[in-house]
């Protein structure tokens, strides 16, 4: 299977173009913005986890290493389209639009943090592992239904592939045919249990083998191979053509989560030889007269300033309010719901 | 009846002061070395010990076939489950959290709880699904669930929440060496707040019994697991106002235990019921079935329910105001003592 499923690469660890095909499609234009994207949400997530040891926000789980996977990807697609992200795809959903303040917030405890801004096709980031995946399916399905050519993304795990929603998500995308990637970020990892222990299977992409679901094996940190393997995927989509199932392989840098010790269950010295995938294209920028240091040292303020204003619109942000409670539960509020509503209000009012 | 005297009879000559996690722990490690039939199933179990560190150090002393990492399955390992304990083993299923349970719904409603009825006692499955419920500790979404109904509503399975470090041993136990499925909560609140002494030895609380944990006159203030706390709070601020409270702590859930219930709502007349989960369908309601059932010739006042609202339960800034607190309690105690 892994000989059925290789690797593919358009660059090697040291920037190297191994896929001449690919020569003149990779411009400054597209170098830049896949760059940009991934030094921005690298910024967003080590203030996440900078936030989270000095108490001011929740649990975080980091994302790290996996840029070029989130980035590459969700820049193949188009405004209209859809994305079921995970808990751990701020990093994609950030790209496609999201509010950074908002997504701060979401760390934070804080229901703001699943509306998505007027007119961008984002879900609330799935905690039940898996779950989101028939969602995306269904999303497709009812642009297809609609006569539209727009797709939908779900991003899952490794260890997401032992759900049944996984199962049925592929089998109703290919009964089905809807425009859906299917984004895998194989991250070796599910919390403690390596993806060896996960599955016996040796590759992800052959799961869509007994689906019917075309796959490819993709290297993750290679933000080209993502890029350029996704967008192939979302024109056979746009073209009627069904689902795709596409495994990145990357590897998650740091904990699981804010409140995870990886030195528990992670061999020492495991994936020190891995490359950064931000590194990487840096090597393949300098290699071919992308390095622009004065327009790197002005991104850097850019962003820089955007996450700290983002972070302080988060902290000024008015304080969660026990109405939200109620409010939102139904269109018609019950009425039983409503006196629960006002004999609390009643009570925290009178302190 | 004095119940820390009975305690300290039933008690081996070594005792460790535990938290409540370390106490679930050495259950399951007493009953690993006492039967060999016992495994344990679930998500970062092994290796890492559990991600709330409950089963920490299992799988070194007793190995990877014992205390599996399984695949990230709950209808996986609860489905398994029931094969492996229809044939022989014991197993202990972790669910990670509550909020993750659902997926293990439909092994458990279909399958769990009627194979012994089903099969007329011809096959059964001894297995414990333990799992962390209940808010409190700013974690993210869905992992706050408490769904305890809708087990206590599924016939066939016991449901059992412990408060203390010292009854999460013992009422592990008895779960573990219980003939029938028991779905064994643990208040992940609780986990760490208080340390007991705890017998090293194995030992067990009956399931089916709860207990009076404070004595009093005025009105009876019925909780578990988490809720024990706050309940118990709000009855030192009433105690404070002159109101005399009876603190139950119910410990089993399904089935309840009637005649606690019935004897102290005789004596006092009064009753309020503190649970986390929501008011709507609430096993609050299951214990003023019994209240009516046994005592509403003595009731003084209207039984009173504290509980969490019929809302989802909320993303963590909010979550403060979705639990019962001791303000909420202390409310009800007083509207049912001055009716
Ligand atoms: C249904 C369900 N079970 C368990 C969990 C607890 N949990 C959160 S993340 C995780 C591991 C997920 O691994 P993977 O799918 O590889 O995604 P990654 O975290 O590596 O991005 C687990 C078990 C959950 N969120 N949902
Ligand atoms: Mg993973």
């Amino acid at each position: 299977m892994e000989e059925q499923f290789p690797i593919k690469k358009i660059i090697d660890d040291q920037g190297n173009l191994i896929d001449s095909s690919y020569e003149k499609e990779i411009n400054e234009e597209l170098v830049k913005k896949l760059y940009y994207h991934m030094s921005r949400i690298r910024l967003f997530d080590r203030k996440a986890i900078s936030l989270q040891r000095q108490g001011r926000i929740g649990t975080y789980p980091p994302f790290e290493g996996q840029e070029a996977s989130q980035v590459g990807s969700v820049l193949a697609l188009d405004s209209e389209d859809w994305v079921f992200p995970t808990y751990r795809d701020h990093g994609a959903t950030l790209t496609f639009g999201a509010d950074m303040t908002r997504t701060f917030l979401y760390w934070n405890g804080r229901a703001e943090g699943c509306v998505p801004p007027e007119g961008k096709n984002i879900f609330p980031a799935a905690v039940p592992i898996a779950t989101q995946i028939p969602h995306a399916v269904g999303a497709a399905w009812a642009e297809k239904r609609k006569g539209t050519k727009n797709v939908a993304i779900a991003y899952f795990g490794d260890g997401a592939t032992s759900e049944g929603d996984f199962h049925e998500g592929l089998n109703f995308a290919s009964v089905f045919k809807t425009p859906t990637i299917l984004f895998n970020q194989n991250n070796r990892y599910a919390i403690s249990v390596p993806v060896e222990k996960q599955m016996n299977s040796k590759t992800i992409a052959q799961k869509g083998l007994a689906y019917d679901i075309p796959s490819v094996r993709i290297d993750g940190n290679d933000v080209f191979s993502v890029y350029f393997e996704t967008k192939k995927a979302v024109e056979r989509a746009r073209q009627g053509e069904g689902p795709t199932l596409i495994e990145a392989v990357t590897w998650r840098t740091g904990a699981h989560t804010t409140a995870d010790d990886p030195t528990k269950y992670r061999p020492e010295g495991q994936g020190e030889d891995v490359i950064n995938p931000i590194e990487r294209l840096e090597n393949y920028m300098k290699n071919n007269d992308f390095w622009d240091e004065k327009w790197i040292a002005k991104i850097e303020t850019e962003l820089t300033e955007e996450v700290e204003s983002a972070l302080e619109a988060m902290e000024k942000y008015p304080p969660a309010n026990p109405e939200d409670l109620f409010d939102h539960v139904f269109t018609n509020t019950p009425s039983q719901l409503v006196e629960q509503k006002e004999a609390y209000l009643e009570l925290i009012g009178r302190e | 009846m004095n119940v820390k005297m009975e305690k300290q009879s039933e008690q081996k000559e070594t005792t460790q002061q535990l938290t409540m996690v370390q106490a679930v722990n050495d259950a399951m490690k007493t009953m690993l070395e006492h039967d060999d039939t016992t495994i344990i199933l679930g998500e970062d179990i092994g290796k890492n010990g559990g991600v709330f560190r409950a089963t920490e150090g299992l799988q070194e002393i007793f190995g990877e076939d014992r205390v599996v990492d399984t695949p990230l399955s709950e209808a996986g390992i609860v489905g398994t489950s029931v094969g492996l304990a229809v044939n022989g083993f014991k197993p202990i299923a972790e669910m990670q959290f509550m909020g993750f349970v659902y997926p293990a719904y439909d092994q458990i409603m279909t399958h769990v709880s009627r194979i012994r009825m089903k099969t007329m006692g011809h096959f059964s499955v001894p297995m414990v699904i333990r799992t962390p419920y209940g808010a409190g500790i700013r974690a993210p979404e869905v992992h706050s669930d408490s769904a305890e109904t809708l087990f206590t509503h599924m016939p066939g399975i016991k449901v059992v929440c412990p408060a203390t470090p010292y009854d999460a041993k013992g009422l592990l136990i008895a779960a573990i060496e219980d003939p029938d499925p028991v779905l064994f909560m643990e208040p992940m609140r609780s986990y760490r707040a208080q340390r007991e002494d705890v017998p090293t030895g194995k030992y067990s609380v009956e399931i089916g019994k709860g207990e009076k944990v404070q004595e009093g006159t005025d009105v009876t203030v019925i909780a578990w697991g988490a809720m024990l706390p706050v309940a118990k709070q709000a009855a030192k601020q009433a105690e404070q106002q002159g109101m005399s409270c009876e603190v139950l702590d119910l410990k089993t859930l399904y089935p309840l235990d009637r005649d606690l219930i019935a004897e102290s709502v005789q004596k006092t007349g009064r009753a309020v019921i503190v649970h986390e989960a929501h008011g709507t369908g609430g096993l609050g309601n299951d214990i003023m079935s019994v209240i009516n059932d046994t005592s509403f010739l003595y009731l003084r006042a209207p039984i009173e329910r504290v509980t969490g609202f019929d809302v989802p339960v909320p993303f963590f800034a909010l979550e403060e105001h979705y639990m019962p607190t001791p303000k909420r309690v202390l409310q009800s105690i007083e509207k049912a003592v001055h009716f």
